[in-house]
């Protein structure tokens, strides 16, 4: 029954959706202003049953189900309960139900909280979201019910992938999701506002917390998979230019150009088209990342030719949805005024920089994770593009990027001098110019892009700073703290980076119980190989211990599991951290003659990449919670106002 | 049988089994004793494909073709072959898929230019921008 219900639950949800475009719609054409009281509710109601079939789905993913096809084909009885919770979205149908239920609980979530669009727009905003919407609950209906039955019923499940049950897969799709979803709020809103002409400060303050709430799940979500990758992979890399990991890259290079465009908009009333653009670009990007994951597309061009109906679904809804939305961006961009004037060097100067550097970016991301998809198609032959391409096609421009988001926020709106800002960067441009003339002289491993990334995170660190000279701190708004320590998180990120490609040291060992390997400052000791047993796995553990160069000793325990209902087997890494880097160690199989495989790395400062990611995504909050809590004050203030006058 | 035949390639096999624990491909899981070369195998290893995985490359897979790939390199690279010659040899075996560094020709060539004329395209937007500023 519980199936049914779901199933029932995402029918009324997509019937609501349709209600939902329907009343707007007409309202808006008929000028029936009367129907647009219906339309918030609509929105809530959806929401609230879209997220109860979600729900629902999990249930039954609790309670293994087996009567149910996705459950039989994801998970299997003898798991731990967060593995089976999070089995829910460890498929294809789940993760779909998951994505569509973000999609309905952002619609009422502008239905509940947003108070300052005006309404046209905002009866616009929700129409165009239950537009998207509809497309996708057709999608999940038609082409991928995640509640079907399974006739016989079997015994039990074939179980997840188990390099999927980690608390890392529990967490990091369902935070990027609601990043890459939350970006549709964007998208709706700037449909919205081209289709009323309401483009202007009203709206992109009205637009921007939503911006930055995505932005920082997104932010999220991609530091929380490139960790998860890193630790559970058992290869010790934190990012392989993998499509699948370019598909969230894309979204979040465009949100992040269009959270710099909104602000010039709502501060400065500039960069009204380009604004628009990058809303509709970044949800694009994230519908088509789903596309690439969900097709099957990247596996092969072929595999996605031989199964075509998933895949020529979600090609047939980005044809709709992004042609729908380029074209009305075509069709009023001629009537969007340019907006206010600035010089070269100015604050917006600096941004128009920004945004134009992210789109390159994300345009060179882009074409080089399509370009061997093209290839395939027009001639069948296979190419790869990988590491070596991204690294030096985007490596420069993100330095230059970087570069110059340490000096854009010293920068005055409007128009500004060189000299001046030369003046109030000199700390910054000493400290890069000394770090690269210290690395050059006394290191001889590193490559001219990390040796050039970790001169600039010098810095930008201190440069990041710089906005709260001679300023009173207590009175300094929350955002400009926030973008302080966005900022600041990316010189972290940086040096984590430069710093794991330069100065990784690896070694690989055959050892038999008692052998001793030194790695850098490290002595890595092999004691014993014992047997294990976990809930659904049994396991051999390699007892070892690392004593680091004053003497202090840690135990560590990397293992091979093997997961008898997958019949697959995972390396668990032991990472030890300590604050200037993490020791790496992973057990591989043992030869004829009883050794084993131990592949050991230092990878020292490497944890800076995530912890840096984590600020980033930190000061974006920083920044919504000081907007929102300004936004609530002002308005305070002029309900007050107006009851005196 | 079976048993036997291992047996007996182990006895023959002992000399070389002393060095390395693997006898098919013993630079496997082995790195090379000069820490250059090995650094350069490592970076070449890093650029290679594993064809029997997806998305991985033969320095991070634990597949058996993977290993039988980076002992392949490894020996390559100590007999004296440069990175680009070791790297060559492997594409003409299996095609381009292997190399994650495209090479530039009639086929990849649109793939180099694209960063460059979006950088050009990045400038000229910038400079249409402001120039008009300037004429008003």
């Amino acid at each position: 029954m519980i199936a049914e219900a779901g199933l029932i639950a995402l029918w009324l949800a997509a019937a609501l959706a349709f209600l939902q475009f329907a009343l707007c719609t007409i309202g808006l054409t008929k000028g029936q202003d009367q129907f647009f009281a219906a339309v918030r509710p609509v929105a809530i109601a959806q929401g609230v049953l879209v997220t109860v079939s979600f729900l629902l789905l999990v249930w039954l993913f609790i309670r293994s189900d087996m009567s149910v096809q996705l459950v039989v084909s994801n998970s299997v009885s003898m798991k731990p309960l967060i593995y089976k919770i999070s089995g829910t979205w460890g498929n294809h149908e789940g993760s779909m139900l998951l994505w569509v239920a973000i999609l309905g609980v952002a619609g009422a979530a502008i239905g509940v909280f947003e108070r300052t669009l005006k309404l046209r727009t905002l009866v616009t905003t929700l129409a165009a979201q239950a537009f998207i919407s509809i497309g996708f609950y057709a999608y999940l209906l038609i082409a991928s019910n995640p509640f079907e039955r399974s006739f016989p019923v079997p015994e039990d499940g074939q179980g997840l992938n188990p390099l999927l049950q980690d608390i890392g897969l529990a967490l990091h799709p369902p935070t990027l999701y609601i990043g890459y979803v939350g970006l549709s709020i964007a998208f709706s809103f700037a449909v919205g506002a081209m289709i009323n002409r309401d483009v202007g400060p009203d709206f992109a303050k009205a637009m921007r917390p939503w911006v930055l709430g995505a932005w920082v799940f997104l932010t999220l979500g991609i530091t929380a998979g490139s960790y998860w990758a890193y630790y559970e992979l058992g290869w010790g890399g934190w990012w392989f230019w993998d499509p699948v990991e370019n598909a969230s890259l894309m979204p979040w290079l465009a949100a992040t150009a269009l959270l710099h465009s909104v602000t010039v908009l709502a501060t400065r009333d500039g960069l009204r088209a380009w604004t628009l653009m990058l809303a509709v670009v970044a949800f694009s990007m994230s519908m088509i990342g789903t596309f690439l994951v969900r097709s099957g597309v990247l596996t092969s061009v072929h595999a996605f030719a031989v199964d075509p109906e998933r895949g020529s679904f979600i090609l047939a809804l980005l044809a709709i949805y992004i042609g729908g939305a380029m074209a009305l961006f075509a069709l009023r961009v001629g009537t969007v005024k340019e907006g206010s004037q600035f010089e070269p060097i100015s604050r917006e100067g600096s941004l128009v920089a920004n945004n134009l550097l992210l789109s390159a970016i994300l345009g060179i991301v882009f074409i080089g994770t399509l370009y061997p998809l093209v290839v395939e198609g027009f001639t069948g032959e296979m190419i790869s593009v990988g590491a070596p391409y991204f690294n030096l096609a985007t490596g420069p421009v993100a330095l230059i990027l970087v570069a110059i988001m340490a000096a854009g926020p010293l920068l005055r709106w409007r128009r500004d001098k060189a000299k001046a800002l030369l003046n109030r960067i000199s700390i910054p441009v000493f400290l890069t110019a000394a770090a690269l003339f210290a690395l050059v002289l006394f290191t001889t491993t590193m490559s001219v892009l990390s040796l050039l990334g970790l001169s600039l995170a010098a810095g930008i660190a201190v440069a990041s700073f710089a906005p709260l000279w001679k300023r009173n701190l207590r009175r300094t708004p929350m955002h400009t703290y926030g973008m302080i320590l966005a900022h600041f998180g990316v010189a972290v990120a940086l040096v984590g980076m430069a710093s794991e490609s330069s100065f990784t040291e690896e070694k690989l060992v055959a050892a038999t119980p008692g052998d001793e390997v030194t790695v850098n400052d490290w002595k890595v000791k092999l004691h014993a190989i014992e047997p294990m047993a976990g809930p659904n796995w049994t396991a051999l553990e390699a007892r070892v211990t690392a004593q680091y160069a004053n003497g202090t000793n840690y135990e560590i325990t990397p293992q091979n599991r093997m997961f008898p209902a997958a019949q697959t087997q995972t390396s668990e890494a032991a990472l030890l951290t300590r604050w200037n880097g993490q020791l790496y160690v992973v057990l591989g199989d043992s030869d004829e003659q009883g050794r084993w495989q131990l592949r050991i790395w230092w990878k020292p400062f490497v944890t800076m990449i995530w912890l840096g990611g984590v600020l980033i995504a930190l000061g974006g909050l920083l920044a919504m919670v000081g907007r929102l809590r300004r936004a609530v004050r002002q308005r305070k203030q002029r309900e007050y106002a107006e009851e005196w006058i | 049988m079976k048993h036997l035949m291992v047996l007996f390639a182990l006895l023959t096999a002992a000399p070389l089994v002393a060095q390395s624990a693997l006898p098919a491909s013993p630079y496997a899981h082995q790195q090379l004793a000069d820490p250059n070369k090995e650094a350069e195998a490592r970076a070449l290893m890093d650029e290679l494909r594993c064809l029997k995985c997806q998305s991985q490359s033969i320095a991070d897979s634990n597949a058996p073709m993977a290993g039988d790939m980076r002992s392949q390199v490894r020996e390559r690279i100590a007999a004296g072959e440069t990175p680009e010659e070791v790297r060559s040899w492997l594409i003409e075996r299996y095609g381009d898929w292997v190399s994650y560094n495209p090479q530039v020709n009639a086929l990849t060539w649109p793939l180099w230019a694209a960063p460059l004329i979006l950088l050009i395209l990045a400038v000229w937007l910038a400079r249409g921008r402001f120039r008009r500023r300037k004429d008003k």
